[in-house]
């Protein structure tokens, strides 16, 4: 096969997925109404999903937002402009804007979209998906919606625990440098918008349903035993990072 | 006829699979669908329970095509079906009780009722106080009991069996045989059971499909085929582990 050739193969698989994954969202929207089916699943997520995700939220947050204090001071300070109200300011509109909600997902695309893809793949691999369908069930209500709903509930709070976390990690490390607390709460407030906030939490929607759908679609249709699961669970990790990144920016273009 | 399937094509990776099966299964009798590894038994079953849809052809299941049927009618034409799984497909995360009443929470049932069905189910395979184990706690023959006990749960009116003795000591295969006998005698399901382990066909059989090249070779009874002078199918009889003589293969 010449390069066309592979081109046009490469291009056919494109479309294929697209098919594919637009079908799976047809079919997810359709299971809505099977309230029953997903109800108590949906619960079951929002805990694996949301409350198993806190600690390593909790670490990431509280990290991020204690290098953002340090690296902004240093920066400011050599740039020998008034630092001690300008911390704040700058740790708000980083952490606020792009550093939680973007490093929450990218950490929660390894350890979600990863989980969901190799559930479901092993589920589908070993006709388990089939075993549900034959009970009469439909996988789709049983298995997609209840982890779309509780990724798009989930994902806004764990965002919001990331914003409160850094902004203390950032607190307390800004205090140990010599900032008062008096200069960066006052600093914070000075250009803090609440549209910061809803940014961020309008992103994190955006960045969870992409890690979830893609862990859904990727699962859902792996075959090929275990290596078709382990290559399912890498497609979604990388997938679902790439969208986020692209999505940071189309967000970015159009509300900011 | 309860179960009619006609003309039915199937190509999966651009491959023949199924070329046309014709095949009747009448009402409250085990057919056995025998042939080679990889000659589209599963394949069969599953267009039968609609998990796969054909490229041509009828599926008649009590007067209705189900290849016309939207998802929502064949989910309703499903609860009349019981399958149980080559490798058993428990959902591993559940214990055994929540694997075999699974298929009653369809049902607006109590939860004391479903206790009861699911331990009559467990104690129908003989697995009483395994309630609460969960499938990787369980050898293969114990999952392909659960499996059962899964599949005749909602008291189907049919029963699939993929392969039930694949992967089982003689020993056990041999149980599984008596168990599937056991429950025709008390659910009076119609059964399909696909399988290439010819003792286990002749034993559980009322009658015998051979499924060859894509199409049904052979269909007929379980004396008919010992003395079919089809090369292919004395063949697949002789490749046995017990050579071909008069008489060799189970009852009558």
């Amino acid at each position: 096969m010449g390069p066309l050739g592979h081109i046009g193969t490469y291009v056919i698989k494109f479309f294929e997925h697209m098919g594919r994954f637009g079908t799976l969202v047809l079919q997810t929207a359709r299971a809505l109404t099977d309230f029953p089916t997903y109800a108590h699943p949906t619960l079951k997520q929002m805990v694996r999903i949301g409350v198993e995700s806190l600690p390593i939220v909790l670490v990431t947050s509280t990290f991020t937002g204690m290098v953002s204090s340090l690296q902004t001071f240093y920066q400011l300070k050599s740039a020998m402009v008034p630092v001690h109200t300008m911390v704040g300011s700058a740790v708000e509109k980083m952490i606020f804007l792009e550093l939680a909600p973007s490093l929450t997902a990218l950490v929660l695309a390894g350890r979600v979209g990863a989980t969901i893809a190799a559930e479901l793949g092993t589920m589908r691999v070993t006709e388990q998906i089939d075993a549900l369908e034959t009970l009469a069930f439909n996988p789709v209500a049983y298995l997609v919606v209840p982890r779309v709903l509780a990724g798009m509930v989930m994902f806004p709070i764990l965002t919001i625990f990331s914003m409160t976390v850094g902004v203390v990690g950032a607190w307390v490390v800004s205090v140990c440098s010599g900032i008062s607390s008096a200069d960066f709460l006052y600093g914070m407030r000075l250009f803090f918008k609440p549209w910061d906030v809803y940014y961020g939490i309008i992103k994190s929607v955006f960045f969870g349903l992409s890690i979830v759908s893609v862990g859904c679609y990727e699962g859902f249709f792996a075959k090929g035993g275990a290596e078709g699961v382990g290559r399912a669970t890498t497609k979604a990790v990388v997938v679902a990072c790439l969208l986020i990144l692209m999505w940071n920016y189309i967000l970015a273009l159009i509300l900011l | 006829m309860s179960l009619v399937i006609r003309g039915l094509k199937k190509r999966l990776g651009g491959k023949p699979v199924l070329k046309g099966v014709d095949l009747e299964v009448r009402e409250g009798e085990t057919l056995v669908v025998l042939g080679r590894s990889g000659c589209g038994k599963t394949v069969l079953l599953k267009h039968i329970i609609g998990l796969m849809r054909p490229d041509e052809g009828e599926i008649w299941v009590d007067g209705r095509d189900i290849t016309k049927l939207s998802f929502k009618e064949l989910i309703e034409v499903r609860k009349q079906f019981g399958m149980v799984f080559q490798a058993s497909a428990l959902l591993d995360s559940m214990t055994v009780a929540e694997n075999v009443g699974l298929g009653l929470r369809r049902e607006k049932l109590s939860k004391d009722e479903i206790e009861r069905r699911v331990s009559e189910a467990l104690e129908m395979v003989g697995l009483e106080g395994w309630e609460e184990a969960l499938p990787a706690e369980l050898s293969g023959g114990m999952k392909k009991r659960v499996g059962l006990a899964r599949a005749i749960v909602t008291r189907p009116k049919f029963l699939l069996y993929d392969e039930p003795t694949a992967g089982l000591d003689p020993v056990m295969a041999r149980s599984i045989d008596r168990l599937i006998a056991e429950l025709r005698e008390r659910i009076f399901s119609t059964s399909v059971i696909v399988t290439h382990d010819i003792i286990s066909a002749f034993s559980v059989c009322d009658r015998l499909a051979f499924l060859h090249e894509g199409r049904i070779r052979f269909l007929g009874y379980p004396e008919e085929a010992r003395c079919s002078e089809d090369p292919v199918l004395r063949e697949f009889f002789s490749g046995g582990i017990i050579p071909w003589r008069e008489g060799a293969f189970g009852r009558g």
